[in-house]
This record gives structure tokens, sequence and C-alpha cells, in this order.
């Protein structure tokens, strides 16, 4: 091993501080790099270029990028702190070097870390005027112009410093200093604007509609481990923007040809990097290969370095004047019509030896006699790629430009511009001024202008951070594209089986054909056919050149003609616990509790959830399991008392003149007629007839109701009101105001229950004659909180329920237990409240009805108005509604007494046969509650049942644990059906 | 909160001791999740504070109404750019939508605020008020990092330029419905229901306790 | 997420609100005047074109009032200048 590290004299380093050494560990062996170094860029300059081999076949590969665009060089990384878990797929060239990492390299496969992820993620949601995605020089040039305006200016981008393609540079000078010293500066004195944020390590993941970005920034793993208590790891960053400017640069498109994937062949823009930024050299004998102008820069650089190429093979036909230009000076000899043909390679790690070279005719093939050309790096160009992603993401339109060989965009998106490489302008001068003029422009739509530039900013303008280096002005020069290289003794593609064009997914040149040769031709087809471009690295430098080759495979004019894939977010790999964020654990989602809750709590509740509320399940007493607590819950309420936590159900207040014809169309009962101080049962319906909530409505005044909703549908009946009246009955005199929370409600319920409210309420007449069935009483209780006391039942049994305002409502409860005391009056929760209320055949909307049962099919046509038109009533005489062989609601009891059905279990016609030989099973309807009862002594159930009406009384079959059980369909009334306990 | 009360309108307010605020549980672990110095904030329920809600249009007689038996007017909404009339310390109105306000005093005299009477302002008009003093809590953020805490969930740009003290705006805070409520340039009131309470106060101290450490340098 | 524009509340985020469907179709005057065609036209039949839609949209999360807006469901631009109306 050697070090390939440069000195000052040999290598900018614009990236790593050399007198910051870290160490590391690579599969288990010690390394060490320099602050600022990736893994890649710390192997490179170890000289080792090998990572893991590749996914299916098992090649050896090695480091050929130098950022997102690595196919080939995935790591494990161990976790960087206790508790943190590890992380897979990593690409070395994003990974930055710290102190103590641990990784490994993969063979294109990761593993999942399956310990929790203890590491914080977070969210934040931002607004800004002008959001600029890229910080090289074009975006640089963009968001100064917009900081100086004033205009919220945002700048994101994915490296730790701010330059983009300038840190691979050396010797570019803008406004007349070092232009990585300049994009500093220019950085910082924007960050003296109030209004200026720039988010180094911050990718743009995603582009949304009406410019919202989404971007992850990653904020501790560059820092040495430590306790950062609060300090989210990787926070994702919701950006709403007025104006976006993306500059996200370009990357390298490799060549394809024959063992084109052997470590020590690399991206030239890579060695560029490897060799400006990091001070790498990524080897000693190299051969550069290109279809453009593009790598005349690296030959400048590596002659600076004392590391002159061996010659440079040029697909075009004579050198343009750049390369000629370069050639003279560097002494490197150019080979022009010629292309790199196949390579050699060398031992396990099958590092590049040598690479064939062949001149091409004018229909790209290659012909003649071969040379051999020693070599342990091979830097390829076969031209740029705008990373259009962000900008296609928001089907911005993108077309192939011949003379750039690549896709730019074409149309733009509303509200947005592309500049520099990404937009096609290679010149770092032409960058620089459509930044900034770009940047102005966005700041002048957010009603903001730059100071001193009073003139319209397409005019020239002499702030211009005008680059003034030799380089400067250069353009990309004309490109010979290169899809389809084979060798003069190798002419079928189909054959091409190490022609690599994904190095990730394995796929060739000869899988590509294989998906052509089934009949595909559509990109998309090709793409799903062969896998390629599907990998974590989205296929970034094997996409076009696929397109690429299939317009050649195809006879398409240009790749044009094929078109691309479609661009998905995320840009790159995204966390899904950076997804998740703070959305973990008890900030999973919101746990809705009444004020009666610490009670439940204390009293050792088990608590369901009903929507996002929390409500007591049941209160187990030592030794107790569900069933047990149930059926001494339900005992007591029937036996003596029990009490209930009810502030959950839904509660709107209804006021207006028309308030009662509102409701006689939005029940299907009528409560116009309503006597003041009364309550009433409701159901409501949907236009289509069915039942879509229920509840008791009282009513407080001539003008004033209180209507109950269900616990779930609180906030969906309060919609429906608004609904109704905003969008056909505007003219109703009606106003709904949302109550649920204002009050705390206990149901009492049971044969001592009037004992109870008696205690509790002094002033109250509680006797059957003052104080019926669904009246409801204003009063002070005995520790003097107002109250409103409902006579309301659930169960069958004498009930009152008691309502205060909401913050009284511990007070209360604990009230009503001191007074309950003396007749062991006992908590009961959500399953008892089940029980009881299925006794009686009462149904819950949700469970025991689906959105397909109305009214009838319920049983309760008896809650249905024959005359006033409520919603849902047309539907009630469709045909298919009114059929009376709809399914039912029945009661169902399990022949042998003892068997308690599974809610949802399937009922099966006692006769019906039950082979596989007899195919399908006919399904007579399913049990939609099932519980154990103490009033009843056995499992007993409700179920919705094909004609169920019609069929009391039969015996039916259903599976249970493997079996059939003999299940008898009743009435769904189970329990007292004379009403006999209801009044006491 | 007794020779108050005497004067109140008993019927309407209960004894002081028998309440409990949505978020008092969690009073201690708000006071530990205090922040002092240039990156500080802190957290507090405003508890008890008198709210009502109103279903009014500002130039229908009830709307004049119910704003002279509260006593402030009814604001115009964002479109005019007044969202909050009043004083934020004593009796004020935030505007929900252009017929429903939430009038409110927070300074913990609900006993001497005659909210029956007030509800009765509409006898004989359309509309509705309606106390809601249990309905919502007040949760008011404190602290120059105050709206960086906010933003890790509201949806709504709470920039100064865009959401200036004195605004308000009902929207989502993380998966909570809530109103939000400028009152200083560093102090914004969250107005939850009384439900989502605990949840919100959490997710705030959630969202406050990286300020306690040094700021990352990016 | 979408940028809708509450005709009273300005632009807010998508999750503020709830999709109604397709706009202008109202409840008939008299249901029980519809032959069984006609109502379940009105039940169950929804436009549904490539391009300009009215819809409704209702800002549940705000000041809870609905609104109509053309829509361009292709683009998801929202055609209707200032966003909804009432």
């Amino acid at each position: 091993m050697t070090s390939r590290r440069l000195g000052i004299d040999r290598s900018p380093g614009y990236g790593v501080d050399r007198d910051a050494e870290h160490s590391f560990t690579l599969d288990g062996e010690a390394h060490t790099g320099l602050s600022g170094d990736t893994v890649a860029s710390a192997m490179v300059a170890a000289g080792e270029l090998p990572c893991g081999p590749s996914l299916y076949l098992g090649r050896a590969r090695g480091i050929m990028g130098a950022g997102v665009e690595e196919p080939n060089a995935l790591l494990h990384v161990e976790p960087r702190s206790p508790g943190h878990a590890a992380e897979s797929m990593l690409p070395a060239t994003t990974v930055e070097l710290v102190d103590g990492l641990r990784a490994s390299w993969l063979q294109g496969l990761g593993r999942l870390d399956e310990t929790p992820d203890g590491a914080l993620y977070d969210h934040t949601r931002v607004h800004t005027d002008v959001l600029v995605v890229g910080a090289g020089p074009a975006g640089i040039a963009a968001a100064s112009q917009a900081a100086a305006s004033g205009a919220r200016t945002m700048l994101l981008d994915e490296q730790p410093a701010p330059g983009g393609s300038l840190l691979s540079s050396r010797g570019e000078r803008i406004e007349s200093t070092d232009a990585v010293a300049w994009a500093r500066r220019t950085v910082d004195d924007a960050r003296t604007a109030a209004e200026f944020t720039y988010l180094p390590r911050t990718t743009a993941v995603g582009s949304y509609d009406a410019n919202y970005v989404v971007a992850v920034e990653n904020r501790t793993d560059h820092l040495p481990a430590s306790e950062r208590p609060g300090v989210s790891r990787q926070r994702v960053w919701h950006i709403r923007a007025a104006e976006v400017i993306l500059a996200a640069g370009a990357h390298e498109r490799p060549l394809m040809f024959a063992d084109d994937d052997r470590p020590g062949i690399m991206l030239a823009e890579a060695v560029r990097t490897y060799l400006n930024r990091y001070a790498a050299l990524a080897g000693e004998q190299i051969v550069v290969a290109t279809t453009n102008d593009s790598v005349y820069s690296l030959l400048e650089d590596l002659a600076e370095a004392g590391a002159p190429p061996v010659a440079v093979v040029d697909s075009r036909p004579e050198a343009t004047p750049r390369a000629a230009a370069v050639l003279e000076a560097t002494g490197v000899r150019g080979i022009f019509d010629a292309v790199v043909t196949g390579s050699d390679g060398d031992g396990d790690a099958g590092r590049l030896t040598a690479v064939t070279v062949h001149r091409l005719d004018r229909d790209d093939v290659p012909v003649g006699s071969v040379e051999t050309l020693s070599a342990d790096l091979l830097a390829v160009s076969g031209g740029h790629s705008p990373v259009v992603h962000l900008h296609s993401q928001r089907q911005g339109g993108i077309a192939w430009d011949d003379v750039l060989a690549a896709f730019v965009p074409s149309a733009p998106v509303a509200r947005q511009q592309t500049v520099g490489a990404m937009a096609g302008t290679w010149s770092l001068s032409r960058a620089l001024r459509t930044g900034a003029e770009a940047g102005r422009r966005a700041a002048e739509a957010c009603g903001f202008r730059a100071e001193g530039a009073d003139s319209p900013s397409d005019s020239p303008q002499t702030r211009d951070p005008l680059a003034d280096g030799p380089r400067a002005d250069l353009d990309y020069g004309p490109v010979r594209a290169l899809w389809l290289i084979g060798a003069p003794d190798a002419q079928d593609p189909a054959e091409w089986s190490t022609h690599f064009v994904d190095m990730q997914r394995d796929q060739t040149v000869a899988d590509a054909l294989r998906a052509v040769g089934a009949g595909m031709r559509s990109v998309e087809h090709v793409k799903r056919y062969t896998s390629i471009s599907t990998a974590n690295d989205q296929g970034r430098t094997s996409a076009v050149n696929t397109v690429g080759l299939l317009a050649t495979v195809l006879g398409a004019g240009h790749p044009g003609q094929v078109g691309t894939t479609t661009y998905r977010a995320p840009y790159t790999p995204v966390p899904f616990a950076a997804l998740a964020g703070r959305r973990r654990g008890e900030l999973f989602e919101p746990a809705r509790i009444t004020n009666i809750h610490s009670w439940h709590a204390d009293h050792g509740a088990v608590f369901e959830d009903v929507g996002q509320w929390k409500r007591p399940r049941y209160y187990p007493r030592t030794g107790e399991d569900m069933e047990t607590a149930v059926l001494r819950e339900c005992a007591a309420a029937r036996g003596s008392v029990g009490f209930q936590d009810v502030s959950t159900l839904g509660k709107i207040e209804i006021r207006g003149t028309d308030t009662g014809r509102l409701l006689d169309r939005i029940y299907t009962g009528v409560f116009s007629k309503l006597r003041v101080g009364r309550g009433r049962y409701g159901l409501m319906c949907t236009p289509d007839g069915m039942i879509f909530d229920d509840g008791v409505t009282l009513r407080i005044a001539d003008d004033r109701y209180l209507m109950t909703t269900t616990t779930g549908g609180a906030a969906t009946v309060l919609d429906w009101l608004e609904e109704w009246h905003q969008t056909e009955w505007p003219e109703l005199d009606v106003a709904f105001t949302s109550v649920t929370e204002q009050w705390s409600t206990v149901a009492v319920v049971g044969p001592k229950s009037r004992e109870v409210i008696s205690r509790i309420a002094p002033e109250l007449d509680v006797s059957n004659e003052a104080f019926g069935f669904m009246a409801f009483r204003e009063t002070t209780l005995r520790n003097g909180v107002p109250a409103r006391i409902c006579r309301v039942s659930f169960s069958g049994e004498l009930a009152f329920e008691v309502n205060v305002a909401n913050f009284c409502g511990l007070a209360t409860w604990e009230l009503i237990a001191e007074a309950g005391a003396p007749f062991d009056i006992t908590p009961y929760g959500t399953e008892a409240m089940h029980v009881l209320r299925a006794e009686k055949g009462l149904i819950i909307v949700g469970q025991d009805t689906d959105g397909t049962v109305t009214p009838q099919d319920a049983g309760m046509g008896w809650a249905v108005s024959t005359t006033e038109d409520f919603i849902g009533r047309r539907s009630h005489s469709r045909p298919d509604t009114a059929r009376q062989d709809r399914k039912h609601l029945v009661g169902v009891l399990p022949a042998d007494g003892r068997t308690l059905l599974p809610e949802g279990a399937q009922l099966v016609g006692a006769q019906t046969p039950i082979t596989p030989e007899e195919g399908p099973v006919p399904m007579l309807g399913h049990v939609t509650s099932s519980y154990r009862s103490a009033a009843l002594g056995r499992p007993f159930g409700l179920a919705m049942v094909w004609d169920g009406r019609n069929r009391i009384g039969e015996v039916v079959r259903s599976p249970v644990d493997g079996r059939l059980v003999d299940v008898e369909l009743t009435s769904p009334v189970h329990f007292d059906p004379e009403g006999t306990r209801r009044d006491g | 909160m007794t020779a108050d009360q005497t004067t109140a309108d008993q019927a309407s307010a209960p004894p002081a001791d028998l309440r409990r605020s949505p978020a008092a549980h969690l009073t201690e672990q708000m006071r530990a999740g205090d922040v002092d110095g240039p990156r500080g904030v802190r957290l507090r329920e405003i508890p008890f504070a008198v709210q009502l809600g109103i279903r009014a249009e500002p130039g229908a007689p009830s709307g004049r109404a119910a704003a002279e038996a509260w006593g402030v007017g009814l604001p115009a909404g964002p479109r005019a750019g007044e969202t909050v009339t009043g004083d934020p310390e004593g009796r004020h109105v935030i505007w929900i939508s252009p017929d429903e306000f939430l009038a409110v005093e927070p300074s913990g005299l609900a006993g001497l605020i005659d909210v029956r009477g007030i509800e009765g302002a509409l006898d004989g008009m359309p509309g509705q008020i309606v106390d809601l003093s249990g309905n919502r809590t007040i949760l008011e953020l404190t602290g120059p990092s105050a709206r960086s805490v906010l933003e890790k969930g509201c949806h709504v740009d709470l920039h100064p330029r865009a959401f200036p003290a004195g605004a308000a705006a009902s929207t989502l805070l993380g998966p909570v419905q809530a109103i939000v409520h400028r009152t200083r340039e560093d102090v914004f009131r969250i107005l939850p229901r009384a439900s989502f309470a605990d949840y919100t106060v959490r997710w705030l101290l959630d969202g406050m306790a990286e300020f306690a450490g040094e700021e990352l340098i990016r | 997420m979408l940028l809708i524009t509450c005709p009273h509340c300005g632009p807010r985020d998508e999750v503020e609100f709830h999709y109604g469907g397709q706009a202008h179709v109202a409840y008939p005057e008299d249901p029980q005047a519809l032959d069984d065609a006609a109502w379940a036209h009105f039940l169950f039949y929804r436009d549904n074109p490539a391009g300009a839609f009215a819809e409704r949209w209702q800002h549940s999360a705000g000041c809870r009032k609905w609104f109509d807006v053309v829509r361009d469901t292709v683009t998801y631009e929202f055609l209707t200048p200032e966003g909804g109306s009432r």
C-alpha cells in the first residue's frame, strides 16, 4: 500500500485538513484519513480502489465515483453511538470520515440492523421567498443576489462546504480570488443577512406541488460522538418556497465496453475530485477516455500535480482547439477517432493493468488493429447528465440536447428556474452570470430588489461575480457520444455480457438486448425487465446510457426519441427513521385523554384505543383477567351500580330557529317535535341510506339542542352538519359549536343509580315520576359543581349521565365514587359497556354496521320517520335497499353454551358442505359482536345474516379454531326484552 | 378565589379547588424543560381562561350584540390583516372564520365574568354564544427559540413578516389541530383542545430539548 | 403537498383541508320525485376528467368553510384565481 496523498505543492486539497488525521476501520483493518475525507477518498489516498464485489456475479469492483452517483462502493456502517442502529448501503463516497468510524464493504446488498434506532430524527417546516438547491458557482451566485435583496433565502447543498464543482477544480478564479475561497466568502457574506439560511450536508430529495421541497440534513454524523440531548442526527426540512432555483449540477456518465467494471476504472470527474479536493491521486499510470472536452481540465491538473496521463483516447475525429492546446502544453499523447474496447486486470482484486484501444470507423464501429496501453487507472467520460430529478419530479419538461449529448430542462416549472450545469450551462462565467440573474429575478418576483440593482435584471450588471481565470469561458466542446462499443471480433451486442451498464444491478448490454429481444421497446419496460436503474443509486450512471444504447438498437434518431424513465422522489435514499421523525413512541400519535384519566390509570385500568382516545377497557383487580373483570363489572351494573367515563362522546351545541327543521333532515327520526327538557335517540344516514352515526339529542330550549355523537364520529358529524348547512341549506337559521371537550360526562348505571344520583344532587327530585326516562335536569351537585343530568341508558338499566364542566370531571367522578361506595359502585370500561348494550341488542355504529347497513337492516325501522324527508330516505326505496332478504341484525347463541365466537367469524348453513371438492362455501353472514354474559350465564353475540330475521330459530354453523360450532340465530335482544329495568 | 367569587354567577362558576386543568399534571415537567439564555424557551399552561365560542357575522346585529356583550369588537379576519382584537392579557377575540370567533380572557378571572349573561346576549337573534372555557386550554411558549420549536410541526408561516405579534391562526401543530396566537415577538399561545393538551405539552417539551445544548455550527 | 388558497384564510398546506369531490352536484330539491335511475345517478356518478375540474374543499383544520375551486387534475394547478369561492 502506497500513500497517494499529495502535498500542498501538488494539490490544493480544498476539502481536507492535512493537519487533522482520523482513524477508522474498514473490514476490521485500521486505516487513517484526513478530516474532510470520505471513506472513499481516504481509501483512494491509501491506494486502495477495490470495494465489495458485485451483487450477483461477484466481480471485483472499485470506487468509481466521488459522490452520490457511486454505484459500487457501498458500506455497512456500525452504530456511531450507543443505542444507534447500523446503516447499510451507504455509498463510501458520501460517508464523511470521523474518528473511530467502523465500516465494512458490502456486496451490493444491505443488512438491516434489527435493533431499534435510538438516534433522534426530527422535522421542521419553513417558508421562504427563494430556495436555491445546490451551492455550486451558479447556486451561490443566485443565493447571494437573492439574499442581498432582503428576500428570505435558503441555500441547500449536499456537501459539507460550498463550492460544488469548484471544490473539484484548481486554478479557477472568481472576482480575482481563488474560486473556492470566493465560494466560502460569498456564502459567509450572505449569512450576515438576517434572512439567509445556508444548509450544508442537506440534500433536497423531493420536489412537490407549489414549490414544496423536502430536504434531509445530516446534522451530527461528521461530529465527534457525544451526548447531545434533543439534537437530531438528521432533520427533514419541509420547505415551501415562493421561488425555486435549481442548481443541482450534472453527473458524469461512464463508457460501456468489454470489462468496463474493473477496479481502476473511474469517472474522470471523480479522478479530478480526488486529485484536487482530497489531494489523492487515484492512479499512477493513467489513461483517459472521453467523448468530449471536459477531461482536458483533468489533464492539466494531473500534469500540474506531476502525474500526467499516458494518453487520452478521444472518440472525436480530431482534436478540438481546447484539446490541442492542452495536449501541446502537457505533452500528453492524444489518440483521436479512437475508443477503449476492453480492459485487463490482475490478481484477486482484478485491478486494472491495461486497456485496449481501437480506431473507430464512421459508424462508431471499432476497426483495425488493437493497441494495448498499460494503465492502473482509466478515467472515463461518456458525457454528462444534468441532475434534472427535482425539475422532472414537478413535470418540468426535459429534452435531448444533441450538442451536449444530454437531457436538459426544456420547459420550465412555474416559479422555478434552472441554472448552471443542470441547465446545460458549462462555462463557469456563464454559470455565474445566469445564476446571479436567476437570483435577482426570483427576489424581484417576491417583491425584493437587490441593492444597486435598479436596472431590469436582464441587463448586464457590474456586480456580476465574473470568473476571471484562464478557463472561465471554456465550453463543453462537441461530443461524439458512444453507446454501443464492441470490438472488431465482437460485433453482436447480444453477446456483450461484460459490457456493464448498471454496475449495482450487474446488468450488461447483453441483458438490455435480451429485454429488447423479448419485445420491450419502452425504456420503462426495459428498466423493469432488466432492473437497470432500480438499485439505490437509481441509475445515476446507467439510466442515460441505457437510453442511448436503446436508441441505437431501436434505430431511433437520438436518445430523446426513446425518452427517460420517470424521475421520482427521493433523489437519494432517506432512512425511514428520518421520515418518521419524532412520531415514534409516545409522540407517534396523539393520545387524547379525559379529565378523569389519572383516576383510571391510578386504579389499574387497562386502556383501549378508540380513535385517538385512551378509554379504560376494564379495571382488573388482583388476579383477574379481562374475562373475569368484565363479568364482574357487568354484574355490578346489572345488580347494583356501575359508573363509566363517557366524556369522549361527541357533543355539538346547535342553536337557531331552524334547528328542529335541520335535525329532521339529518336524523331519520323527528326532532322538531321534541319537547324542551327531553332527549331522543336518533340515527343518521348518508344519502345512500346507510347508517352513519347515532346518539341522543336533547332539546335545551326552543331554538337550542345538544346533540351527542359516537366517540369516533364527533368530528365527522360536526363536519357533516356544517357541510349540509353551508352547501345545501344556507338559508336555515342554525349554528353549530363542538362542545365535546367542554363537558366531562359520567354514566351512572344500575338499579342503585337513582340512590347515587340523589346523594350527589340533593336538590334534584330523582323519582321516576319527576325525572322520567329521556328527561334531563340542570342542577348543582353537592360539591357546588353545576351539572346537567340526563336519564339515558345504553344498557337497559336505570341510568343517568352527569355532565359537568370539563375541568370538574375528576372531582365529580370522585364524588360519585364516594356516594356510591355503600353500594359497592364499580367502575367499568368499554368492554363491559359493549356487553351490556349487546345484551340489549343495541348497535355500535362501525362495529355492528359497516356503511352497508340501513336502519331497517339493523331492525331499527322504529327510528325512521315515515313522513319527514331525511337524508337517505330516498335510498330506502331503491330496489336493492328495499329487498326483504338483505343482511339483518340478529342475535347468535353458540349451541354448546360455552364457545365464545370470534368477532368476524363467518356463519355457514347447517347443511352446507365444507370440503375442497365442493368448492367455495356460501356464507350466510358474520358475527359482529361477541361476548361472555354474566346476565345470560353464557356467551352470546350479534351478527349480520342474509335474510336473518326470517331465519330466527335456525341453527347454523361457524368455524372456530378448526372445528364447526352450532350457532342458534335469535332475536338481537338477549336480555330483558320487555324493558322492565329501565325505570328502576 | 373567595371574595371575588361571591360576585360571580354561581351557576356557571364551579368551586376553584375542584377544578383540574388539562395540563396540570405536567406542571413539573414544563418547569424542568425551561431553557434560559439567548436560545431560551419555556412552556407554561394558562389554566382556566374564560373562553366563549361566538357564531355570528361581525356586521350583523348578532355580531354587534356579541361584541357589545363581550366588550371587544370582532376581528375582520386574515384578508383584512386582523385576526385578533382586544388586549391579549385581558379580554380579546380570536378570528376563527367569517362567522366564528373565540372570545378569551386569560387572566383567571373566571368568577368575575357573567358567562351566562353574555350567552344570553343573542336572545331573539340568530347565531350562538357558547361557554367553551373547558374546551381548549392555553399553553404559552416563550423565548427566542419559541418559533423554532413551533416550526417543528406548525404548518403556517411563523415568520414575523407573515405572522407578526397580534396574529392568530387555526392550523395544525404536528398532528394536533390548534389555534396559534402570537401575542408578542417571542410569545406564542397554543390552544389545543383539552384532550390534546397532554400530547401537545409532550410534543413541545420534546421540541424544546435541543435548545438546552450548544447550537450546532453549520 | 398542494398549496390551497382558502378564500377566508389565504394559502395553506393541503393537510389542513378535506377533499369534497366534484362541485356543483346539488342535492336534489325533491329526492322522492326522482326515479331510481336518476337518484342512483346522483348518488354514484361523478366526473373524472383529465384537466380542469370543479371540485370542493373544506378548510377543516382552519375556518371549516367549504369552497369550490377549479383544478387541473393533470398538473394539479389551481385555475381559480385567488383560490376558491364560497
